[in-house]
């Protein structure tokens, strides 16, 4: 599999670390217990099209939330995560 | 040589190199070019090994990687390896083979008394039987079943051998070199295209190896050489051979294994045995061939019961006979063929036994005239013979393979059978192509395409050579400008090949008979039979799924090549079905078996990782220190003095530190600087306790925890302005607080303003701890006020220690009066030897993490052994590092009903009662007796012996312990024997009120 980093281009996987479900929302740190035990525990677990953080941690280390179909692993989009979501990065589009 | 060798013929053979090797001990002798499957057949041998789970006799069945029987350990000492397949195995010079899972001799096997319980030993009779009621039968059994039923043996020797790693791009991969794949790679090369041609043998051709038709005006195995040196000839293509592409993963990316050594007698040092290659590539031309499958028959896995297609290979491309008698037996034309082949070549061939009324009339008359007699509308019914064939009973059969007439008997030694040849879609299938099953043809077919391949010749079910080496070069070319090259359309090479192949009938399996008395073997390798597959149906497990994993069958290292269909067309017929409605199991990477070696490369024994070392490293190693890993570092456990022991060392060092000083080396500690405005606010978030608050120039211990509330790491954390902090973590988890630190400022709280640095490579530090550690750093220290006003306990100055710049923290881990220095990387070896030189009035010792480890021990201070992602703060009696004036990660859920429950597991200390050591991993037990301990109520997570206390003493985790001070239990440590009376009490067993270190 091959990812796009925004900043360094298409890599291997091998230089990036996947970190987790992109569609969790994270609630607020004086959030209920039953909101921290959803966001911690409750997974849907999809067959088909996904969004996943992965981190270029072999490479600039930047945060990625990745469009990926479970199924077929496809990629249908890449971008920074986060503080930067929207944005592109200066390789431009994503895979 | 024996009288199986032709006396001329086998082109890949060389009759100019003879090579001599050993089968069980016997000197036996082949031709370069031979595999161990031709030259142990040219040798007259038929026995090659005994079946996995009867025990039965079996021999060579097949010429190719498809081989289910054929399985030896070949090769010697750390080089043996067991289950090589000698079908594909190439003979070198004193080459030594074995064979396998017989007791005491390949001749007489005990085991085969499996065979007579086989009614016992069906399907499911594992289950059945141990995980039933009778489930603890299992622990009895075990041994023996495991030592019954197998194959090779590993070695149990280190590997000698050298493997190696590395990466190929391309535009154009093609795989295999038979004529569709040389007649691709041609195309493509031609475009100027980058082309890798792979072939898994040692010779291009594929099946041209077998045949006796002629390309372009040469013998076919003559146009596959001299096409492999016209594709050498260009810049822009490279032919491997011995190069086995096993699997093809996402984004066409594909791995193959290189034998680079494997077929030589003497193993050059400077190569590896095998390379492993990971390839990107624009386009793949997938030209994998097809594989032979067999008629099931009653007495099937006699030996000499073999692919037609292989006895005219062996016969054709090694000059081999597998027998003097064959008899060949199937519904299509690849079988008479193959007769006339061997005919050719000097073989005395039986018969021909087609279950067509008519097969065609061009391939009787040339058998006629070859003296080979033709049975038309018939079978073989029956195969004869205990360790080998000895006869085949015939009779006139339907086109369902039900006998309609009497039977005859024909002597022979070889029962050469084909139901024709199944596309090896196995590639295709990997990319995420589901198979189609042709109905018409009784094929499977290729899916449709999900990665960027296409497929030419056999492999999508183009047969005969002069369709092939079309339909190759028309894939070749498509690939090339599907990569964006240009090609051309050139000539397809003339073959003298120029029938069509009559309809064929696709027998598969033949009726006995004997009737229900019959004994046929659908996977040879797994010794399933065909009533194992009817006694699945009759229970159920009728899907392909549940079919293989209730039978195995197809789950053998041959992962049911000659198999699978036979046993999914027979359970379609068990359930009135289509094959295509029954379907396929899923193929699964690798083709062919890969060793883990070529996996690991170049990463094994200490390269498994990289090693990390601190700047003193090589001090310690010179200084009489044992080293042992931390993580991905070597830390010193101990620095010998001459005759002592490990324990008589770490008491010493420890006892030294309380008495006066130590130095110990604690680089290996994760440093993160934290900087920013709001450096102060994001640590108030990720550390339960406050920092804020803390003064510049002030340290503060700190705990973390993950977000469902269980402990992830601890540290102090320094300030070193009102932005900046420099944060420690533990050694083992400096790279994962650093990510989970990026993750949150990269997604949770981008509105922070802080930037994370990791310095943990930066800063050499080291540890002088003891009363007498003041002094030694008041030698060294300049312009920085040690005294203790001047650096109160928790203080965190700069300056100059040792006319090096640098920083040092008041923080103590051992209990003692101690200190942190910490100076740039490159200085920490002469910082440290200058420490060293300050502190010999005060007989300053070096320490190692045994000592350190007591230390922090008898003080009751927790560390990874207790951190384990299983504890609390307030398991470990830290719930009042929780701040209650903020919010932090994890706050919410540390109140969960579970985490708060009475009777977790609480951090208590231990002290033996006995003279005798707590071992880490003991259970803690109420009952004295050693026999039967009872219940464990917690368990032991460090353990020391105390030179303060004068005793063994422990850390553990035990239920209420909190509670249970004063009480004695036992530590039970039945594996290794033993049976601890101990005390249970308070976890800071030495100076409780730390007045040592407030001095």
């Amino acid at each position: 599999m091959h990812i796009v980093c925004p900043f360094c281009g298409e890599r291997s996987v091998a230089e990036f670390s996947y970190e987790g479900d992109a569609t969790v929302e994270r609630p607020a740190l004086d959030a209920s217990t039953e909101d921290w035990c959803a966001a911690v525990y409750d997974r849907v677990n999809p067959r088909g099209p996904h969004a996943e953080y992965w981190q270029h941690s072999f490479g600039c280390r930047a945060w990625l939330r990745v469009e990926r179909d479970t199924l077929t692993h496809r990629i249908s989009g890449v971008r920074l995560a986060g503080r930067h979501a929207g944005t592109a990065g200066p390789a431009g589009q994503g895979a | 040589m024996s009288g199986y060798r032709l006396g001329s013929g086998g082109a890949l053979v060389d009759r100019d190199v003879p090579l001599s090797f050993t089968f069980d001990g016997k000197s036996l002798r082949g031709y370069s070019g031979d595999t161990v499957a031709s030259a142990l057949l040219a040798s007259g041998i038929r026995v090659v090994g005994r079946s996995f789970k009867y025990h039965r006799p079996r021999g060579i069945f097949s010429c190719g990687p498809e081989e289910p029987n054929a399985l030896l350990t070949i090769g010697e000492g750390g080089r043996a390896e067991p289950n090589a397949r000698a079908t594909t195995a190439e003979l070198h010079d004193r080459l030594v083979a074995v064979s396998q899972n017989r007791w005491p001799s390949l001749d007489f096997d005990v085991m085969a008394v499996n065979g007579m319980l086989s009614p016992v030993f069906t399907a499911g009779f594992y289950y059945k039987t141990f995980m039933g009621p009778t489930r603890g039968a299992w622990h009895v059994y075990e041994h023996f079943i495991r030592r019954a039923a197998g194959m090779g043996a590993a070695s149990g020797k280190p590997d000698p051998d050298r493997y190696e790693k590395s990466h190929m791009f391309c535009d154009v991969l093609v795989v295999g070199a038979g004529a569709a794949g040389l007649s691709a790679a041609l195309a493509a090369a031609r475009s100027g295209a980058r082309v890798v041609l792979m072939d898994e043998n040692a010779h291009p051709g594929g099946w041209l190896q077998a045949t006796t038709g002629r390309i372009n005006g040469l013998p076919a195995l003559e146009w596959a050489r001299a096409t492999v040196a016209a594709l050498r000839a260009f810049p822009n293509a490279v032919v491997m051979s011995r190069t086995t592409v096993y699997g093809y993963y996402d984004q066409n990316q594909l791995g193959a294994v290189e034998r680079v050594t494997d077929h030589l007698s003497e193993k050059p040092a400077h190569l590896p045995r095998h390379r492993h290659w990971t390839i990107r590539a624009t386009e793949v031309v997938l030209a994998t061939g097809a594989i032979e499958q067999p008629v099931l028959v009653d007495g099937n896995d006699v030996p000499g019961v073999m692919l037609a297609g292989a006895v005219s290979r062996y016969a054709v491309g090694y000059g081999v006979a597998a027998g003097r008698r064959p008899v060949f037996f199937g519904g299509n034309d690849g079988v008479w063929e193959a007769a006339l082949a061997c005919a050719d070549a000097g073989i005395a061939v039986a018969a021909v036994v087609d279950p067509r009324a008519q097969p065609p009339h061009d391939l009787a008359a040339a058998c006629e005239a070859a003296g080979i007699t033709a049975r038309a509308g018939s079978a073989v019914v029956r195969i004869a013979g205990s360790k080998a064939v000895s006869a085949v009973e015939i009779a006139k059969v339907d086109a369902g393979g039900r006998i309609t007439g009497q039977t005859e008997t024909l002597a022979a030694d070889i029962c050469a059978t084909s139901a024709g040849w199944m596309p090896a879609v196995h590639l295709h299938s990997q990319a995420g192509s589901r198979p189609v099953f042709d109905d018409e043809r009784g094929i499977f077919l290729p899916g449709e395409p999900r990665e960027r391949w296409r497929s030419a010749g056999a492999c999508q079910g183009i047969f005969g050579l002069a369709a092939c080496l079309a339909d190759g070069e028309s894939a070749g070319l498509a690939a090339a400008e599907a990569a964006g090259f240009t090609g051309e359309k050139a000539q397809v090479p003339a073959t003298d090949d120029s029938r069509e192949p009559a309809q064929p009938l696709h027998l598969r399996a033949v009726d006995s008979p004997r009737g229900d008395k019959a004994k046929i073997f659908i996977d040879q390798q797994h010794d399933v039979t065909a009533g194992d597959v009817i006694l699945a149906h009759r229970e159920g497990f009728r899907s392909v799924e549940h079919l293989k994993r209730y039978t195995t069958l197809g789950m053998a290292t041959d992962q049911g090549k000659t198999s699978n269909v036979a046993g999914l067309s027979m359970m379609a017929a068990l359930r009135g079905d289509s094959i295509a409605a029954v379907g396929t199991t899923t193929f699964r990477a690798p083709y062919t078996p890969v060793a883990l070696g070529a996996l690991g490369g170049r990463e094994a024994g200490r390269h498994i990782r990289p090693l990390r070392r601190t700047p003193m490293h090589d001090w310690h190693v010179g200084n009489r220190a044992e080293m042992m890993p931390a993580g991905a570092w070597e830390r010193p456990r101990v620095y010998y003095l001459p005759g002592e022991t490990l324990e008589q060392a770490y008491v010493r060092e420890a006892r030294m530190v309380r008495q006066s000083v130590g130095i110990v080396d604690v680089s290996t500690l994760g440093k993160i600087d934290v900087q920013g405005p709001d450096a102060a606010a994001f640590l108030d978030r990720v550390y339960t306790n406050m920092f804020s608050t803390l003064a510049v120039g002030k340290a503060r211990y700190g705990l973390m925890l993950r977000d469902d509330g269980m402990l992830f790491d601890d540290g102090t954390s320094w300030r070193l302005s009102e932005t900046r902090y420099l944060m420690t973590t533990t050694t083992a988890n400096a790279g994962p607080v650093m990510q989970w630190l990026e993750f949150l400022l990269a997604t949770e709280w981008p509105d922070l303003k802080v930037h994370l640095t990791s310095v943990t490579d930066v800063w050499a530090g080291m540890a002088l701890a003891g009363p007498n550690s003041r002094k030694v750093l008041e030698r060294v220290a300049e312009g920085i006020d040690v005294s203790g006003e001047g650096l109160p306990h928790l203080g965190v100055r700069e300056g100059v220690i040792a006319g090096r710049p640098g920083m040092v923290a008041r923080l103590s881990f051992s209990g003692e009066l101690a200190y942190e220095v910490y100076v740039p990387a490159r200085f920490g070896l002469e910082t440290w030897e200058a420490l060293l030189e300050a502190g010999r009035e005060f007989d300053i010792i070096p320490y190692g993490l045994e000592a350190l480890g007591t230390l922090r021990i008898e003080k009751g201070h927790v560390a990874g052994a207790e951190l384990d992602g299983r504890t609390t703060a307030a398991d470990l009696g830290l719930g009042g590092l929780l701040s209650k004036k903020k919010d932090f990660i994890g706050k919410q859920m540390v109140s969960r009903e579970g985490l708060v429950d009475a009777s977790r597991l609480k951090l208590v200390g231990l002290v033996s009662r006995e003279e005798q050591g707590i071992r880490i991993g003991s259970q803690i037990v109420r009952s004295s007796s050693r026999e039967s301990p009872g219940p464990s109520i917690g368990h032991v997570t460090s353990n020391a012996y105390s030179p303060a206390l004068g005793k063994y003493i422990a850390l553990a985790l035990v239920e209420r312990g909190s509670e249970m001070h004063g009480q004695a239990v036992y530590a039970a440590d039945p594996v290794r024997g033993r049976h601890v009376s101990v005390d249970v009490r308070d976890a800071h067993f030495f100076d409780p009120d730390g007045s040592r270190m407030h001095v």
